[in-house]
């Protein structure tokens, strides 16, 4: 295989990341961007935090930008069509499934009141 | 008339035209594929009377553990495509839809995005005699998320008053087909319409349960456009669609409550629009107590779910798996065949085929009985008086066979066609078999000399009646066969009366 064959997951690659809308560099997170990923996320960031975000967010990003200069090599093969028969296996019991939760009410998982 | 008066007067007449608006309604329906795991783990659908007893790692979102596709699920999807002749992509994929719920115990659902599974297809809906094809933009598998309680100082409560919430996940991971309709729609009826013929393809695909609570949620979207927009096929310029103000209704979870919903907001938004009110563009929620529609009034984001593929699954080569597919024969076909072997005029063969259970007793029926018989006895009594009673087969599913001995008795003339009606109705409230009702109320079919001595006794009894017949008075013969009637319980054949009657007087 040569290196173009890759072509074909790249491309695949890139249409989902079209599908977050505009790409955004290191250079170009803004405090705004911060405060939006933060509300999509329910998080309450102070101003300061904010600042301090928005300078990581862009770290985060160049090293990934740093990615765009390793070489293209030979993709795995890709897996198609990986099913599972329509069979019931055993899960967890409800005790194991609450065992991490903070807090619990006859069964349930309890969180905040949310809108 | 000054050249003023008459523009004054032609924009009032536009005014006037433009008071009749046409409704434009689309739908997204969710159906639950009927599976016995959900779409991307081993966990039983069934429902279950324990919360969070259902679930394992993956649907429950814990780290490390990744999603498995159900070919099962696949495969349903692939068998509503057929039906509803979509456009099956070669290669489809999975996407993440990110948004931060306690619902979602991932933070994302795993739906569809960009390769829908299936895409391009339509469904014919006949309304009051009139058919219409309705175009269904796209239809895609996705997970179904757990389900939330709201809940305070230990009591469940509505979402505004609640202090904490309870989440159950149960649900998430159930497989779903999210149905995506163009705005094709002009009147609730046809929504209506619409999804009882949804359900009843699903059905006879055997990929539907219609009794399992939460199988079928609706969501509509509608708005108003001047009636004059309208062409004659009902279609509707885009660029008019696009400026009008809609509603998204939320919260509809059955065909009567879907035509109820639809129904007050087309009304809701006409008298609005005909004060001179803007329809405001928001979301609303169907409260089906107290049968209206209101704001949800939350100031939602715009919608950000941030989609990008799910590596966690490989792509779907599905092109020849679709075309291997088969399906079995569905209610259009199925009518049609009736109306062919059966002899069926097109009214009883729809009533027939409207679900699989009904058209499956017909047909059985038809290898013991009379094919007319049959279809006056399911189509027009059977039917007719479960409806009457907000029933449906499926309720009556374990009596069947009382059914089919009710429908053997009139075959085979022991009981006249009235009585059979009434224990019929008898049955249905008081949920006794055939045999015991005829019993109890001396039912039977009166035997001859029963009928003889009837006729010989009314003769007696109203000598005025038989001398009006003698003179000539057809009339008169009906009152005589009434009396018959009456003296025998109903038991008696009217027919064979008014036979008897006849030779008794003109002999």
């Amino acid at each position: 295989m040569s290196d173009e064959s890759t072509n074909d997951g790249a491309t695949n690659e890139g249409t989902a990341a079209d599908t977050t809308g505009e790409d955004v560099t290191a250079e170009d997170v803004t405090a705004e961007d911060v405060r939006h990923v933060a509300g999509l996320a329910r998080v309450d960031l102070d101003d300061d935090e904010v600042d301090r975000f928005t300078e990581q967010f862009g770290a985060i990003l160049e090293y990934f930008e740093t990615l765009d200069d390793v070489p293209e090599t030979d993709a795995e093969p890709d897996l198609v069509n990986v099913l599972r028969a329509d069979e019931t296996r055993e899960g967890l019991r409800q005790a194991e499934a609450l065992r991490n939760a903070p807090e619990t009410e006859d069964g349930y998982f309890k969180g905040p009141r949310v809108s | 008339m000054t050249a003023h008066a008459v523009e004054a007067h032609e924009s009032e007449s536009e005014r006037e035209r433009d008071r009749e608006f046409a409704a434009v309604i689309g739908l997204e329906v969710h159906v639950q594929l009927e599976t016995s795991t959900k779409v991307f783990c081993g966990c039983s659908t069934d429902s279950a009377t324990e919360p969070n007893t259902n679930v394992c790692p993956t649907c429950l979102g814990l780290p490390g553990a990744l999603p498995t596709l159900n070919e099962a699920a696949v495969e349903a999807a692939l068998k509503l495509g057929k039906a509803i002749d979509a456009d099956v992509p070669d290669r489809t994929r999975f996407h993440r839809k990110n948004y931060y719920y306690p619902d979602l115990p991932k933070n994302f659902q795993i739906t569809q995005y960009d390769a829908p599974i299936c895409a391009d297809g339509a469904l014919e809906v006949s309304v009051e005699g009139d058919s219409r094809e309705i175009a269904i933009t796209r239809a895609h598998l996705e997970e179904d998320p757990g389900s939330l309680a709201h809940a305070r100082g230990g009591r469940r409560t509505s979402i505004d008053a609640a202090e904490y919430t309870l989440v159950d996940y149960n649900r998430a991971g159930v497989p779903l087909m999210e149905i995506v309709t163009e705005p094709d729609f002009r009147r609730p009826t046809e929504v209506r319409g619409f999804l009882s013929k949804l359900e009843s393809v699903l059905e006879y695909l055997g990929i539907f349960d219609a009794d399992r609570d939460g199988s079928l949620r609706v969501d509509a979207n509608i708005s108003m456009v001047p009636e004059s927009e309208e062409s004659d096929e009902g279609s509707i310029p885009s660029d008019v669609l696009e400026t009008a103000n809609r509603t998204e209704v939320k919260n509809i979870s059955s065909h009567k409550g879907a035509e109820k919903a639809l129904a007050y907001e087309v009304t809701r938004q006409r008298n609005a629009l005909q004060r001179g009110r803007e329809i405001e563009q928001e979301t609303r929620h169907w409260d089906e107590s107290r049968g209206v529609t209101v704001s949800m009034r939350t100031k939602e984001a715009e919608a950000d779910y941030r989609y990008f593929a799910e590596a966690d699954l490989p792509p779907l080569e599905v092109g020849d798996w679709a075309e291997e597919v088969e399906i079995p024969e569905l209610p259009e076909a199925r009518r049609e065949r009736f109306e062919r072997e059966h002899g069926l005029g097109r009214e009883a063969a729809s009533k027939l085929t409207s679900t699989k259970a009904v058209a499956d007793f017909y047909e059985n029926l038809t290898t013991e009985f009379d094919s007319d018989l049959a279809a006056t006895w399911v189509a027009d009594e059977l039917l007719g008086e479960l409806n009457y009673r907000d029933l449906t087969t499926e309720d009556v599913e374990g009596r069947l066979d009382e059914f089919r001995r009710l429908i053997s008795l009139v075959a085979d003339g022991e009981i006249t066609e009235k009585n059979a009606t009434t224990v019929l109705r008898e049955m249905l409230d008081e949920g006794d078999d055939p045999d015991s009702i005829i019993e109890a109320n001396g039912m039977g079919k009166a035997d001859d000399d029963e009928v003889s001595a009837a006729v010989e006794a009314t003769i007696e009894a109203n000598p005025e009646a038989v001398a009006d017949y003698e003179n000539g008075e057809e009339g008169a013969i009906n009152f005589l066969v009434g009396q018959v009637m009456q003296a025998t319980g109903g038991s008696a054949d009217p027919g064979s009366v008014n036979v008897m009657l006849r030779e008794r007087l003109n002999g």
